[in-house]
């Protein structure tokens, strides 16, 4: 017997991680932009050819200072 | 470069950046063709950077630049104490600031501005939210400064807006956020709640289920303390304060709902009675929230608030002692003399100290035609200079001249209170009244039958007749009217204006720039017949010049297709234009500039003249030119709406109007911003529900006065006034349709009401009849709910997609 109410209590405390998790997503403003994330994630291998040209120029950057 | 004149295949062309169609005089370079000239350096700033990426993501991604305002000033930027305010972080090597940039459209826009860290060295990282339009840019002020920063979106056709009134919105964005919080709570309460009522609902009996039926209900219990004391005290705040303002909304009956749920399960849990009806209690505050989540739902990319102060520049040019001075709009005081460079608006009453200036005042009053003023006249605020720099020395401060002071209108102080004549609220007095009579009048019957049963059935009836239904039924319907409107560039505040389109029975109209184009004018020509090669100087000499009318004439002569070459060109600001072009002298401008006096100056300001050589010809009409498809809306309108036409403009067109558009009586012209919030009060004092449509600062007044206001504009990144809604100009000959299926909503609201009603009457003779058992409670209630918001939902999509409520 005991050992069901000890599953519900595992249980129920995964359920409130999974809420407490939402919470932390919805105060982050995960939420209040749904459209561009899923656009970002298309963008991949001309943006890394800029990603690594810029990098490049942010440590001549660097090195000028 | 190769500029050709004249497309020989005849084909319509698409100009590669922003998709228009490409008049005449279009640009080719890569095989690529381009409207114009600003859309063609956009396509080399990125092309010589490789980023042309920008235009495979999308085709025609790009934002017309024909029509962007000329060289926008930045120069405010420097000013220090202006920049501290704007950014939102600022060390000496890390800047950061969220701008709102209204062209973004597509992913072709995030990928770009994403990636215009590759375009100029300094920016460090960009991060764009779609949905509200932003993006966050974070920058190196040693390497870049911020003026730079909002040149270079600029140049690239992403102009920010930059002014004092963007920090204010975050207060209603975190209200929102708290609604999503709570949401997810209640979701989590209740999913849980339900589980641990499983074994009731399957009948599991015997002693083996005893301890566990203890377990379950305190954990039960436990569970339902968040939802009853933290996601549901936007209710109990709204029912007591519409108790205190003597009005029983909705809330009130969902208010008693709530707590005598709670009351009774926690009395049959301590008493080992029953396990009460917590899980009802966790779906009904569920879908409440939901319905309600749904109903705050807005375009956030969209400003329905903006006062003059998002018109206004955020900052002018003041003159200290010779020297130039970038200083606050708040700043300036009488006395002090400005600088207004060509293009730039005028912040507040002044004298002119300069010798002439011309001046557009056409979003201000409505007066198509720019005015011109000499040395030593009074200007008033609001207007465009289109000449060359001006002057000016400030007469009244910015928030007491004669535009501003609009704003100052009670009007403008207070909310449109409205929440009374929503349907749900009219029948919520009702309906509580009737439900509490139920109750004691079967609580009173019970007593005499079984007295032991009386508290039982009174507390079952105020359960389940909590209006959950009843509740989500205007939520859904409007918030899905508000999405078919959306998909027709109809975007509205918020979904309770569906309700309201409704009530509306008469419709006021301004016309400069709601019913006519604000930039495409029909052009018509009198006096002595112009050769083929005359028209082509015309053209020619017209194009070179920015002033309104003669981009109206350039415009209207596209079809010229000779090419004149043209040399000596002098442009007398306010007069006309001096140039010559194959030997021949040509004038265009007023007819004073012209050679000829003696015309009544009115009439003038739509007109230009052309004289050649020493000649008079005759003169150009830039006429009005209406929107299309406004002829036939009119018509059906008339049917069932009174329709009124105030306008601010002189009376030049009002024969046209009235023959085609609104009867005689009811145009009404030279009506100031003022005359109109007045004109719209007085049809309400007379009791008449007034939609006013209206485009400019002038109509801003009236907008807030009516009814429902819409604000139409060409370019929903455009400036509009406060509004409830905003069209897209194009698609204001569908307001028919619009209102027709504002009707067809409130039926579907009714249809559900009704729906949800009969749940109700189920409901209510089971617990008169003290059969409501905890699982019937659990059943009807997520039942009635989610029927309700299926056949809202679906009525509504399928009738739209039935009518074709899409743009084609």
């Amino acid at each position: 017997m005991i050992i069901i109410v000890f599953l519900i209590c595992i249980s129920l405390c995964i359920a409130l991680f999974f809420l407490a998790t939402y919470i932390w997503a919805v105060k982050s403003g995960q939420y209040d932009d749904t459209y561009s994330p899923g656009i970002r994630i298309l963008f991949d291998d001309q943006s890394k050819k800029v990603e690594k040209s810029t990098s490049d120029k942010k440590n001549d950057i660097k090195k000028s200072e | 470069m190769i500029e050709i004149s004249g497309s020989e295949t005849g084909q319509v062309l698409k100009c590669y950046h922003c998709g228009d169609e490409c008049d005449d005089d279009f640009i080719e370079i890569d095989n690529q063709y381009f409207c114009c000239h600003g859309c063609k350096t956009v396509y080399e700033i990125l092309h010589e950077n490789g980023l042309t990426q920008y235009y495979r993501l999308e085709k025609n991604p790009g934002i017309s630049q024909k029509e962007k305002p000329q060289n926008t000033n930045f120069d405010f930027l420097d000013n220090p104490e202006i920049r501290q305010n704007l950014l939102s972080f600022s060390s000496e090597n890390f800047q950061n600031i969220s701008l709102k940039l209204p062209a973004i459209h597509c992913s072709s826009c995030i990928w770009l501005l994403e990636n215009l860290r590759s375009l100029k060295q300094g920016i460090l990282d960009v991060k764009v939210n779609f949905s509200k339009k932003e993006a966050l840019v974070s920058f190196n002020p040693k390497t870049i400064s911020l003026k730079e920063v909002a040149l270079l979106l600029e140049s690239i056709g992403y102009p920010p807006e930059i002014n004092l009134s963007t920090k204010e919105e975050t207060a209603k964005n975190t209200n929102r956020n708290s609604l999503t919080i709570k949401m997810g709570v209640a979701g989590f309460c209740f999913g849980n709640i339900m589980l641990l009522a499983f074994p009731e609902y399957l009948g599991f009996t015997g002693e083996f289920t005893r301890e566990l039926k203890f377990v379950f209900s305190y954990l039960s219990l436990l569970l339902a303390l968040p939802v009853v004391f933290y996601c549901s005290s936007d209710y109990y705040y709204s029912a007591y304060r519409s108790l205190k303002s003597g009005f029983v909304n909705i809330d009130v009956p969902i208010a008693l709902g709530i707590t005598v749920l709670f009351l009774r399960s926690a009395y049959e849990i301590t008493f080992d009675a029953g396990i009460g009806y917590l899980d009802s209690l966790g779906g009904l505050l569920f879908f409440l929230l939901i319905g309600k989540w749904l109903q705050s739902k807005t375009y956030e990319g969209l400003s329905f608030e903006r006062d003059y102060k998002s018109y206004f520049p955020i900052s002018v040019t003041r003159i200290d002692s010779g020297k130039p001075k970038h200083v606050g709009l708040k700043e300036i005081e009488t006395g002090d003399r400005l600088h207004i460079r060509h293009s730039e608006i005028i912040p507040s009453d002044a004298r002119l100290l300069s010798d002439k200036a011309v001046i557009d005042y056409s979003f201000v009053n409505g007066e198509s035609a720019p005015v011109s003023f000499r040395k030593g006249d009074y200007i008033f605020a609001g207007g465009r200079e289109v000449g060359k720099g001006i002057e000016i020395e400030v007469i009244k401060k910015v928030s007491q001249s004669y535009l501003t002071q609009l704003w100052n209108n009670e009007v403008f102080k207070k909310a449109k209170e409205d929440f009374k004549t929503l349907l749900i609220n009219r029948i919520s007095q009702y309906f509580t009244v009737i439900v509490l009579g139920i109750a004691l009048v079967a609580a009173i019957s019970w007593y005499f039958i079984d007295i032991s049963q009386v508290w039982l059935v009174f507390t079952a009836v105020l359960i389940v007749a909590c209006p959950c239904a009843l509740v989500l039924s205007s939520p859904f319907t409007n918030g899905n009217v508000m999405q078919v409107f959306g998909r027709m560039s109809l975007y509205l505040k918020n979904a309770d204006i569906v309700e309201k389109l409704n009530e509306i029975d008469t419709i006021v109209f301004d016309k400069t720039g709601t019913i006519t184009h604000n930039d495409k004018q029909g052009l018509v020509y009198e006096g002595e017949r112009l050769d083929s090669r005359q028209l082509a100087m015309v053209k020619k000499i017209a194009g070179n010049s920015m002033h309104p009318l003669s981009r109206a004439v350039y415009a209207g002569l596209s079809s010229v297709q000779d090419e004149a070459e043209m040399e000596e060109y002098t442009e007398i600001p306010g007069r006309g234009i001096c140039a010559k072009s194959g030997g021949h002298e040509i004038r265009i401008g007023s007819a004073e500039f012209t050679g000829l006096n003696g015309r009544p100056s009115q009439q003038a300001s739509g007109e230009v003249h052309i004289m050649i050589d020493s000649m008079y010809y005759g003169h150009f009409n830039v006429g009005t030119k209406y929107r299309p498809g406004l002829k036939t809306l009119f018509k059906k309108l008339k049917d069932h709406y009174t329709i009124l036409l105030l306008s601010g403009d002189g009376e030049r067109d009002l024969e046209t109007v009235a023959a085609d558009y609104v009867d005689k009586n009811n145009v009404h012209f030279n009506k100031s911003p003022q005359d109109k919030l007045d004109f719209i009060q007085q049809l309400q004092r007379r009791g008449q529900k007034v939609l006013m449509i209206g485009d400019g600062l002038n109509d801003a007044g009236a907008l807030k006065q009516s009814d429902i206001g819409i604000a139409v504009t060409d370019n929903v990144a455009n400036f509009t006034p406060a509004s409830d809604a905003i069209l897209l100009g194009n698609n204001l000959k569908f307001l028919d349709k619009f209102l027709d299926f504002g009707h067809y909503a409130k039926k579907i609201i009714i249809a559900s009401f009704v729906l949800s009603f009969l749940y109700n009457i189920v409901g209510i003779s089971l617990a008169v009849m003290g059969y409501l058992e905890p699982i019937a409670a659990a059943i009807l209630m997520p039942l009635s709910s989610i029927s309700v918001v299926l056949f809202t939902t679906l009525s509504i999509q399928l009738t739209a997609k039935r009518r074709k409520m899409f743009t084609p």
